[in-house]
């Protein structure tokens, strides 16, 4: 069974692999960081927060600073999906952000009964209905292992 | 339940007691003559660390061993909701602070060990988590101590964080219930005042170095006694404040507030009895513990880490570290604080661990489960593993005026987690959102007003936090602050009839001022305010971000851009607009960019202001906050990306160059064909210049923090007891490791010294550079 751990990934019980839900793009053990099945790109953040204020002329416009601040996008290697954007100063080790006790993942669902992918919603605001369902062919899931 | 707290871990500059080898015998003595000649009576670790429920006590452990009638407690606990609402409404109509005004309050019913058993169902919710603390030290020091006593219409205040507050600018009034001389229960309101005698006005001080800068320092006292305010107490508050009628005001307000909700006590207690009241409020903390422990148990194990980087002391930018790694196992989940950086002990950012576990509160109350009710018991059954001598869990020695940079880290750091550790569970009690923004940036104020009064407090808008987007909508644009989801950021103009300063652009949308994602974070205004009629009046701004985003994305979105305090100085904008109307179209970004106004000094700053005169007319600008955005930017329906287009809430290059759309311009119809097309080759452009994981990090990592920017906590989380920091010596900066208590005390050099020292420094190397010789004579 798969289990959506978050918006883009799940925990496949079966083989206990994180996968990508948008193109099954296998994304290492999930007993481990899923980050280490991903591609990462450091990226400047003045790229991405565009300056308000002059920057020729100021010191604070809006954009981080560079010197102080980098994202890293984690994107899938499989279909380019930015799973994470992650803001560190340079240099810092990326935070191993998701660590699951997979034994216990497997009682707990054993439990429930239910596919993961149909119960699991978004909250209880009316709408916060989700649709996890994948977004590939299920053929397709065990073609991707890197 | 049992804490893992380190607090036992001796920071270099505590002193531990020696060893002793008395007999029982003497030792008794020893404690007979120490209590006897007790010099000084200060927060109490045994009390200040802790933070679960209290044991019940033998009368409650005697009701509580039969069973209560559920339906009965029910009544009681509806009618205190409702006492409790109405005296919170009391607070907000009569009370003389700006801060009740808006909310930034809450009225509690305590059991008589100080356990918040109910709670208004508006206000401050941190407040749960922080207010048994002085009751506990009440019950301990001052019940049985003769010059002191409890007795029933006695009241007391406090505002001392040390001693369990959120912050010192909030001051309580906390009665005893008494029945045949025992206490059986407590009523309590506390109220943001504002004002509190800091080193700056507004009760927030962004420049104390040392506690005594912080304002007053309130420990538990009784200020009403057998029902009457005593004078000299409260001449001594109010002298010891910039706005003593602020202060009289308030008191009375909360004494008020407290009898509405005491009455409701005293008919419920006359009704059902002593006994049937004191089990039901003592079950309502326990039931509240207990479905927490039930709650957490529905949560998959697993650790989920949080790191947070603050860029600024509010007097010079850094960045500190807080750290938060939260690990559940059935029905334990445990907070571990380990990493964060060393306190600064001269500077206000310091937060003491009562306050930052209040602000854990207001995360789990509010953001995960805000159905349960507002009760000590929620925070109780989690355990909370953190060092003492950090910037989050500061020493007694530590200024503490701007605790919130550390607090807040505290709900961020569990408001972040919870998206991942509920988002499989499949029965949620609030929507999976992305972070909220967590800054007040807001205009502090003080100085005499129009009418020739001496005041000093804040803007309302320091509650316009953005929300984080959901993932089926966008945030709200500055809805509410973390901390009061109902709070309001009041009327401008009424305001203004108040103090000598106009907001002269208010609540206005600042373009791309959010957090970017398949739905998009609420966005934050800007505000530009300028001061008229008052012959003394100054500004002050008390927060971080200016150069690191203060929040992140969530799943693939992102956080928020940073923002800047930009100043106009030396021009008076109202005779500007007098003489051309037409100048006062103002914006940050054209009166920057543009610089129309001659004779102006325009400058930008980090958003730790100090105090800062304003001649009339001056120009400050400052924006609030967004929230964090939700998703793969490249999932954003297109049609939204051109509504917000259309309302100028972002610009053509973020929505060419970050959603990837293409568009009209003219009828903003989008191509779809062609914005299909532009994402594909965004999505293959990713992959293309993106590495594989372990090639990144080893590019990427160092194994140090860098030396150019001043460092504190722990590099990476592998080792979060190894911490980093910047100590300054008779050679300048150098970067220490160790653990915490071979860390040196940090104290940061004064930033004009270093300012000067640099020119000096520039002076003489342009002196060599031209040959220059004059003689320096020192």
């Amino acid at each position: 069974m798969k289990v959506p751990m978050t918006e883009y990934l799940y925990i496949d019980l079966n083989s206990e692999r994180w996968q990508c839900r948008v193109c099954a793009q296998d994304l290492g053990d999930a007993r481990g960081n899923y980050k280490e099945g991903t591609l990462v790109h450091d990226r400047d953040p003045e790229e991405i927060h565009p300056p308000l204020l002059d920057r020729e002329k100021y010191q604070y416009t809006f954009s981080p600073d560079p010197v102080y601040c980098r994202i890293l996008e984690y994107c899938c290697p499989g279909c380019g999906t930015q799973i994470e954007a992650e803001y560190l100063p340079p240099g810092h080790p990326p935070t191993v952000d998701m660590i699951w006790d997979i034994d216990s993942l497997k009682e707990q669902w054993a439990k429930v009964e239910e596919n993961a992918i149909q119960v699991i919603n978004y909250g209880p605001d009316e709408n916060a209905l989700a649709d996890l369902s994948p977004r590939f062919e299920e053929s397709s899931s065990s073609t991707t292992q890197s | 339940m049992t804490t893992t707290e380190s607090s036992q871990q001796t920071h270099a500059h505590s002193h531990p007691t020696p060893e002793t080898h008395l007999t029982a015998e003497e030792q008794e003595w020893v404690d007979a003559f120490m209590n006897d000649t007790t010099l000084f009576i200060g927060p109490d670790p045994e009390i200040m660390r802790e933070h679960s429920i209290a044991q019940r006590s033998p009368l409650e452990e005697r009701i509580l061993a039969h069973d209560l009638d559920p339906l009965v407690a029910d009544r009681i606990r509806r009618r205190l909701a409702g006492a409790l609402d109405e005296a919170f409404e009391m607070c907000e109509s009569m009370g003389a602070a700006p801060g009740a005004k808006w909310a930034d309050l809450s009225v509690a019913v305590y059991t008589a060990a100080g356990d918040v058993a109910y709670m208004s169902n508006r206000g401050v919710i941190a407040f749960s988590a922080v207010l048994h603390h002085p009751i506990r030290h009440i019950m301990k020091y001052w019940k049985d101590e003769p010059s002191v006593g409890i007795n029933p219409g006695d009241g007391f205040f406090h505002n001392d964080a040390r001693f369990g507050m959120v912050h010192n600018t909030d001051q309580s009034m906390l009665v005893p219930v008494m029945r045949e001389g025992e206490i059986i229960a407590w009523v309590g309101a506390t109220i943001h005042e504002g004002e509190n005698g800091a080193c700056e006005p507004g009760g927030m001080p962004s420049g104390s170095e040392t506690p005594f800068d912080d304002g007053l320092r309130g420990s538990p006292m009784k200020i009403v006694e057998k029902g009457r305010l005593r004078r000299d107490l409260l001449t001594f508050l109010q002298h010891s404040t910039r706005d003593p009628k602020l202060m009289l005001a308030d008191i009375k307000v909360k004494m008020g507030a407290v009898k509405r909700v005491m009455d409701i006590v005293d008919q419920s207690i006359g009704e059902f009895g002593v006994e049937t009241f004191v089990g039901s409020i003592r079950m309502t903390v326990e039931d509240v513990e207990q479905e927490v422990r039930r709650r957490v148990l529905e949560m998959p194990d697993g650790t989920v880490t949080v790191n947070q980087f603050v860029d600024s002391t509010l007097k010079e930018n850094i960045l500190i570290k807080f750290a938060c790694k939260i690990t559940v196992k059935g029905e334990r989940l445990i907070v571990d604080l380990r990493g964060t950086g060393p306190e600064i002990i001269n500077r206000a950012i310091n937060s003491p661990l009562a306050s930052t576990k209040a602000f854990v509160s207001q995360a789990i109350l509010s953001y995960w489960w805000p159905d349960l009710p507002r009760s000590t018991g929620a925070l109780s059954p989690i355990e909370i593993i953190s060092d003492e001598g950090t910037w989050g869990d500061c020493s007694y020695d530590a200024p503490t005026g701007q605790n919130l940079q550390a607090s807040f880290r505290g709900f961020s750091a569990l408001q972040i987690a919870y998206a991942k550790l509920q988002f499989s569970v499949p029965e949620k009690y609030s929507n999976v959102l992305a972070p909220w923004f967590n800054q007040i940036n807001d205009f502090l104020w003080g100085g005499t007003t129009q009418h020739g009064e001496q005041v000093g407090n804040l803007c309302a808008d320091l509650n316009g936090m953005s929300g984080g987007a959901k993932p089926f909508q966008d945030g709200e644009d500055s809805v509410a602050p973390l901390f009061c989801a109902m709070a309001d950021t009041g009327e401008q103009e009424v305001m203004e009839e108040e103090v000598p300063f106009l907001q002269l652009v208010s609540k206005r949308v600042v373009r791309d001022n959010q957090g970017f994602g398949k739905y998009r974070s609420g966005m934050g205004y800007e505000m530009i305010v300028a001061a008229r009629n008052t012959p003394s009046w100054g500004f002050m701004t008390v927060t971080s971000g200016a150069k690191f985003s203060s929040v992140c994305g969530l799943f693939g979105g992102y956080g928020c851009p940073t923002y800047p305090l930009a100043m106009v100085k030396g021009i008076n904008i109202f005779d500007i607009v007098k003489k051309d109307p037409s100048q006062f179209d103002l914006s940050m970004e054209r009166v920057m960019n543009e610089q129309p106004f001659e004779g102006g000094t325009y400058s930008t700053y980090h958003m730790g202001l100090q105090f800062d005169i304003a001649q009339e007319g001056e120009l400050y600008m400052i924006a609030q906050g967004a929230g964090g955005g939700y998703g793969d930017v490249l999932e954003r329906d297109p049609e939204l990306v051109v509504e917000d287009l259309q309302l100028d809430r972002i610009s053509e290059q973020v929505a060419r160059d970050i959603y990837r759309i293409s568009w009209n311009p003219e009828t903003f119809v989008v191509d779809v064909e062609q914005t299909e097309q532009l994402r594909a080759d965004e999505r293959r452009a990713r992959i293309k210049r993106s590495k594989p994981y372990a090639e990144f990090v080893k590019e990427f990592v160092t194994e140090e923090p860098p030396t150019d920017v001043p460092y504190f906590g722990s590099w990476g989380q592998e080792n979060n007891e190894h911490l980093f920091a910047t100590v300054w010596d008779h050679h300048g900066a150098t970067q220490v490791q160790g653990r915490l208590e071979e860390i040196p005390i940090i104290f940061m050099p004064n930033r004009h010294v270093v300012k000067i020292n640099n020119l000096e420094s520039r002076i003489r190397e342009l002196e060599e550079k031209y040959n220059e010789v004059i003689p320096h004579r020192i």
